[in-house]
């Protein structure tokens, strides 16, 4: 009888978590937004404006190339999927969930890397210049940031000697405080993958209307109403899965354990105090540097990638 | 085993300074590179206050207010000036690219820990590895010496070796008697000033700082 009480309350810390990300990823989003608007003295559209957005694509009628196959349709759902399966990998609420310990961090870098797969295939299958321009960008962008992405995660992993993502915060969180100099190096070149993975300013401008410039915008160009919402949104649930990953690794003080009720609360609010700070941090870095050349771009994530394996390094050296 | 709070974080100022040579490395443009020569004194001066406030060795204190002033306020403040005199505002152009150069770091950093990691293996103490990441700071530094064309940036180089020698010093072995320290901190700020003399010669000879055309100074 205590079993299946233990079982349903996992499940139930589960659903809780999916539901949690899936709605409160846009104000993420709008949230940063709004914290640029400030930086920039603009008054901006509220934190609520991505929900705005979202509601209005999904009223609308969606409008579909001549020569779009199934793979141009399909892509937005398994876009969408793959972001909330990771959001539920990821110890966000709590750690010992369900689904995490179906999945490792190397499988988490595949389900981002099958979403990216998707997109840019979709993006080329229009035909048009733009699609498959962006879609070649993005790969460049990724094929540099998925192994200093891998870096990160596995001095991590070196630490706390596993490569599931429970065992990683519980190592980091559960024990004796530890100043980790890898890790610090770790965070830098996590940022930096955020920064290129999430198109976010160096590397790409989310906001852009300029077309010769777009990276993730270009890929999507040709999506309208319901699948443009999809992708926004998943792009939305990317940058909570970033900041959640960043969070579990770097700061993963306030994580409760699954069932655990009584640590919910604390938990949930530990979580917006962190999300609500590292949201204001992407603003302000967006706002304080300039948007690069893309021939820049692979230096700057050979330099992520060089970060990542010297905290390998000094992790192997100081034992820390 | 737990090691104690203050020598975690003599370990951790010791892989910034890994980080900021690193940056001197990868940097292009000579103002950022003296301001990060600035922050790798002032990352000095707190790692030696940390080892002097937890080893109680009081002249410890001295030093770290000599590399205070000397190479957080006075040298990098030589610098800007003579930049400034020398008109100099251009980006550093290297031998190699950036890119290869941080490859040919990551290498050294590689070689530097394999060769201190006999010396760890022998010494005691709790800062073990901090010889290996000072060697490797030793090594990149000589690297930037190497891969810079302009004099400028070979002397925040020669610094920026100095800097990490001392910090090998202080951390590694509890640093050196006052009276040495005096005596390197006097050398390097002869140094600097006959540097800055050198400057200003070799620009008179060859209308520019690039110590490329001293090759037109040899014999056949």
């Amino acid at each position: 009888m205590s079993n299946l009480v233990e079982i349903t309350a996992l499940v139930t810390f589960q659903l809780a978590q999916l539901l949690l990300v899936v709605l409160a990823a846009p104000l993420l989003t709008g949230w940063v937004s709004q914290c640029q608007c400030w930086l920039q003295n603009r008054s901006g559209a509220g934190v609520l404006q991505p929900y705005r957005v979202l509601h209005k694509l999904f009223v609308k009628d969606a409008v579909m190339a001549h020569n779009a196959s199934w793979l141009f349709r399909v892509t937005p759902y398994i876009v969408f999927g793959c972001m909330w399966l990771a959001a539920a990998i990821i110890p966000i609420l709590a750690v010992d969930l369900p689904f995490s310990r179906a999945a490792d961090v190397i499988a988490l870098v595949g389900v981002f890397g099958l979403a990216r797969i998707f997109i840019a295939l979709a993006a080329m299958d229009i035909g048009t210049s733009f699609g498959t321009m962006g879609a070649r960008r993005e790969m460049l962008v990724s094929f540099l940031a998925e192994p200093a992405l891998l870096m990160v995660l596995f001095t991590a992993s070196m630490i706390s000697q596993s490569t599931q993502l429970p065992r990683i915060v519980d190592a980091l969180a559960h024990h004796q405080f530890v100043l980790y100099p890898s890790l610090a190096f770790a965070a830098l070149a996590f940022t930096m993958v955020l920064l290129a993975e999430n198109a976010r300013i160096p590397v790409d401008n989310p906001n852009t209307h300029l077309e010769l410039t777009m990276i993730h915008e270009a890929m999507i160009l040709e999506y309208s109403a319901r699948h443009l919402a999809l992708i926004e949104w998943a792009s939305s649930l990317k940058l909570f899965a970033y900041f959640s990953i960043g969070i579990a690794l770097f700061l993963p003080y306030g994580i409760t354990e699954a069932g655990d009720w009584a640590g919910l609360p604390l938990a949930i609010l530990w979580l917006c105090l962190k999300l609500m700070l590292a949201g204001a941090a992407l603003a302000l870095l967006e706002t304080l540097i300039a948007k690069m050349r893309i021939f820049r771009v692979p230096e700057f994530l050979g330099t992520a990638f060089l970060l990542a394996v010297l905290g390998l390094l000094i992790h192997f050296l100081l034992k820390a | 085993m737990q090691i104690p709070y203050a020598l975690q974080f003599v370990d951790f100022l010791s892989a910034l300074l890994l980080l900021i040579v690193f940056a001197m490395l990868a940097q292009r443009r000579i103002l950022s590179l003296i301001n990060l020569f600035a922050w790798q004194g002032a990352l000095l001066t707190v790692s030696t206050c940390v080892v002097a406030y937890s080893t109680h060795q009081h002249h410890l204190y001295y030093s770290a207010a000599l590399t205070l002033v000397l190479k957080v306020l006075l040298l990098p403040w030589l610098l800007h000036r003579l930049i400034q005199k020398l008109n100099v505002k251009w980006d550093v152009e290297t031998l190699i690219n950036i890119p290869s150069t941080m490859l040919v770091g990551i290498g050294i950093v590689i070689f530097a820990f394999n060769l201190a990691a006999p010396i760890t293996e022998m010494a005691e103490g709790l800062t073990r590895g901090l010889i290996g990441i000072a060697l490797a700071s030793v090594l990149l530094s000589f690297l930037m010496m190497l891969t810079r064309r302009k004099a400028v940036s070979q002397v925040v180089a020669f610094l920026s070796l100095e800097n990490s020698l001392f910090f090998a010093a202080t951390s590694a072995t509890q640093g050196m008697p006052l009276v040495v320290e005096f005596g390197i901190a006097l050398d390097v700020m002869v140094a600097s000033f006959i540097f800055g003399i050198f400057f200003f010669q070799i620009r008179e000879t060859f209308d520019s700082l690039d110590i490329t055309n001293m090759e037109n100074l040899k014999d056949d």
